[in-house]
């Protein structure tokens, strides 16, 4: 699978996850190839962020509302829950604080598409363990001194981190290397070790008002259930 | 030897004129009747849909494409604005009004005041970004075009593209806005107050009644065009064309003449700028910018606005060496319409040609407003 493929076959599984006209915010939006899909195909709203000059100057040409910037540091100037999805495609093993990110793409978005290729795959672990070498492979095609990837994560730490920030993961999809697609949460044994790529659906947990009945008042409100 | 002052030079240029529409301005003045001088470049379609409004900047005029009569030089913005230029003329419907307070035949303190054979001078009242645009779109009535499909602008322009999405977004569909800002900085307003003291300080300006003795304060104004000039380069560029390489001579003089190219090249802007602006007009138009401010009010305006402006589409174009209007400034406003969720793009340019690089051969802003305006043409015409 060479890197445009893998592009293509990850757009279309995010567009599988969006519902029917959506507002969209796409980070790193590239040249606005998935925005276009995303319009085309799911009557969306599209936003993109794009940090490279010309490939942002180039979707802005091709008519999109894109605007050239530093998702790490321009995405706190939009709102809360501003948009239904926002999508980070490949992107979140190339930022300078993750964690951070997460929360911020579940803070402007009802919903947030996540994907990124899996370090716990066995190809890499072996290829780490056999020549003692930084792992390189068709996801992740670069050696260590000039690789934009500057934090590596497998699914399984991944599944951790949306745990502890109480991220429920609605719907999650697997690739093998040979673009064979499953379903993550159902396939228990072995997944951290075979998924080549990974997609997520996320979102907060969404709590049910709990109404207290008193003599006088109804009161309403949000309760954060700890598991 | 003083330059004739002279006040109707004949200009090929069609001129609106409102006869005693009363026009409220900011300050709270009223002129009662007033003329904009504009020119049209292509043809309105039969829907009237494909209508641009292209502001200039602060010395710039209505002659935006093709020839300028005044300068005999071509039109300000030829490379960007004519058929299949990126302002395409054979698909727009082209708009460049000279603003109200210019020098290119609108009504400005050149220009006789009503009903009498003497010139307004330092009686014009005080104009405003607002009151500009207020003009344009009386002009833009008067033409019978309901909706502008794009309002275009730098600098000045700029600031007259938002204040069209402040006070008029049900007039327009989108905006382009190229190196302006939200307010003119404190380092802006310092710099124009040094190129209007320049100007008052020359003897001949004689408080704006220099058309009296048929005069002009050639050193005040000229010395004003030199600094705004340096305003509108970059140390790099400057750097890049002239270095330190001396005119027409081998050797320093050990004198005042212009021993440098840049010292040249400057003395040659301001002389030659003398021959086609008024001083007045550029006291009263470099005021006009100082007192633009939507600082604190731009978000209030466009969340709370009883004119609906939801629609509108923003591009918003800044230029790494620009420092009069930095990018910072372009960011503020990208900001604040992302935080409303408004439609807007935004670019930085990366160049070293400085705020004038919008005049300039940038490829990419080519690229862009091409783009921008076939692309989103396309969709309303669909």
């Amino acid at each position: 699978m060479n890197k445009i493929n893998s592009i293509r076959k990850d757009w279309s599984l995010i567009e599988t996850l969006i519902a029917q006209d959506r507002k969209i915010l796409d980070i790193g939006c590239g040249d606005g190839g998935l925005m276009e899909q995303l319009e085309n195909n799911r009557n969306a709203i599209t936003h993109g962020i794009e940090l490279n000059r010309d490939l942002a100057a180039n979707a802005i040409a091709r008519g999109f509302n894109v605007v050239h910037g530093n998702a790490e540091l321009d995405l706190s100037q939009y709102s809360n829950n501003s948009f239904d999805y926002v999508i980070l495609s490949q992107t979140l093993q190339a930022m300078m604080k993750p964690k951070d990110i997460l929360s911020e793409l579940l803070r402007i978005g009802s919903k947030a598409i996540v994907s990124f290729p899996n370090f716990g795959h066995w190809k890499i672990r072996l290829q780490l363990l056999i020549s003692g070498k930084m792992p390189v492979t068709e996801s992740l095609p670069y050696t260590w001194y000039d690789t934009p990837n500057i934090h590596f994560f497998t699914i399984k730490d991944f599944l951790n981190l949306c745990n502890e920030m109480n991220i429920v993961i609605e719907k999650s999809i697997g690739l093998t290397s040979k673009g064979k697609q499953f379903d993550i949460s159902e396939s228990v044994t072995g997944v951290n070790f075979f998924t080549h790529e990974a997609i997520f659906l996320l979102s907060y947990k969404n709590f049910e008002p709990i109404k207290i009945k008193s003599s006088k008042k109804v009161f309403a409100k949000n309760s954060v259930i700890a598991n | 030897m003083k330059t004739k002052f002279t006040t109707d030079t004949k200009l090929e240029s069609e001129i609106a004129y409102f006869e005693n529409i009363n026009l409220k301005l900011e300050s709270g003045d009223i002129i009662d009747s007033f003329k904009l001088a504009f020119k049209t470049y292509g043809k309105l379609n039969a829907d009237k849909t494909n209508a641009i409004l292209v502001c200039h900047a602060l010395t710039g005029d209505q002659y935006v494409s093709g020839n300028n009569p005044i300068t005999g030089r071509e039109g300000w913005w030829s490379r960007m604005v004519g058929p299949n230029k990126p302002i395409d003329t054979n698909k727009f419907f082209v708009i460049c009004s000279n603003v109200l307070g210019g020098c290119a035949g609108s009504t400005g303190p050149k220009e006789l005041q009503n009903g009498s054979d003497v010139s307004y001078g330092g009686n014009f009242p005080s104009i405003t970004i607002k009151d500009m645009v207020k003009a344009q779109s009386l002009l833009i009535e008067s033409l019978n075009i309901g909706k502008l499909f794009s309002v275009i602008g730098g600098s000045m322009g700029a600031m007259q593209a938002l204040q069209w999405a402040i006070d008029f977004p049900d007039k327009i569909l989108n905006i382009i806005h190229i190196a302006g800002a939200l307010k003119h900085s404190a380092q802006n307003i310092a710099f124009h107050e040094v190129g209007r003291q320049a100007i008052m300080s020359d003897p001949i300006w004689k408080n704006g009644k220099y058309f009296e003795n048929n005069e002009v304060p050639e050193r005040g104004l000229s010395v004003a065009r030199m600094i705004a000039h340096i305003t509108y380069l970059s140390e790099n560029a400057m750097h890049r064309k002239f270095g330190r390489k001396l005119q027409s001579r081998d050797i320093i003089s050990f004198g005042f003449d212009a021993d440098f190219q840049v010292e040249s090249y400057l003395r040659y802007q301001g002389k030659s700028f003398v021959e086609r602006f008024d001083a007045n007009s550029y006291l009263y138009l470099t005021r006009a910018m100082d007192y633009f401010d939507h600082d604190e009010t731009f978000r209030k305006n466009i969340e709370f606005s009883h004119n609906p402006n939801n629609h509108l589409k923003y591009l918003i174009v800044s230029f790494t060496s620009d420092w009069l209007f930095p990018t910072i400034e372009s960011k503020m406003i990208v900001n604040q319409l992302n935080s409303l969720s408004r439609e807007v793009s935004f670019l930085e340019i990366d160049t070293d040609k400085g705020h004038d690089s919008f005049l300039l051969e940038e490829p990419q802003l080519d690229d862009v407003i091409k783009g921008f305006l076939t692309n989103n043409f396309t969709k309303i015409d669909e």
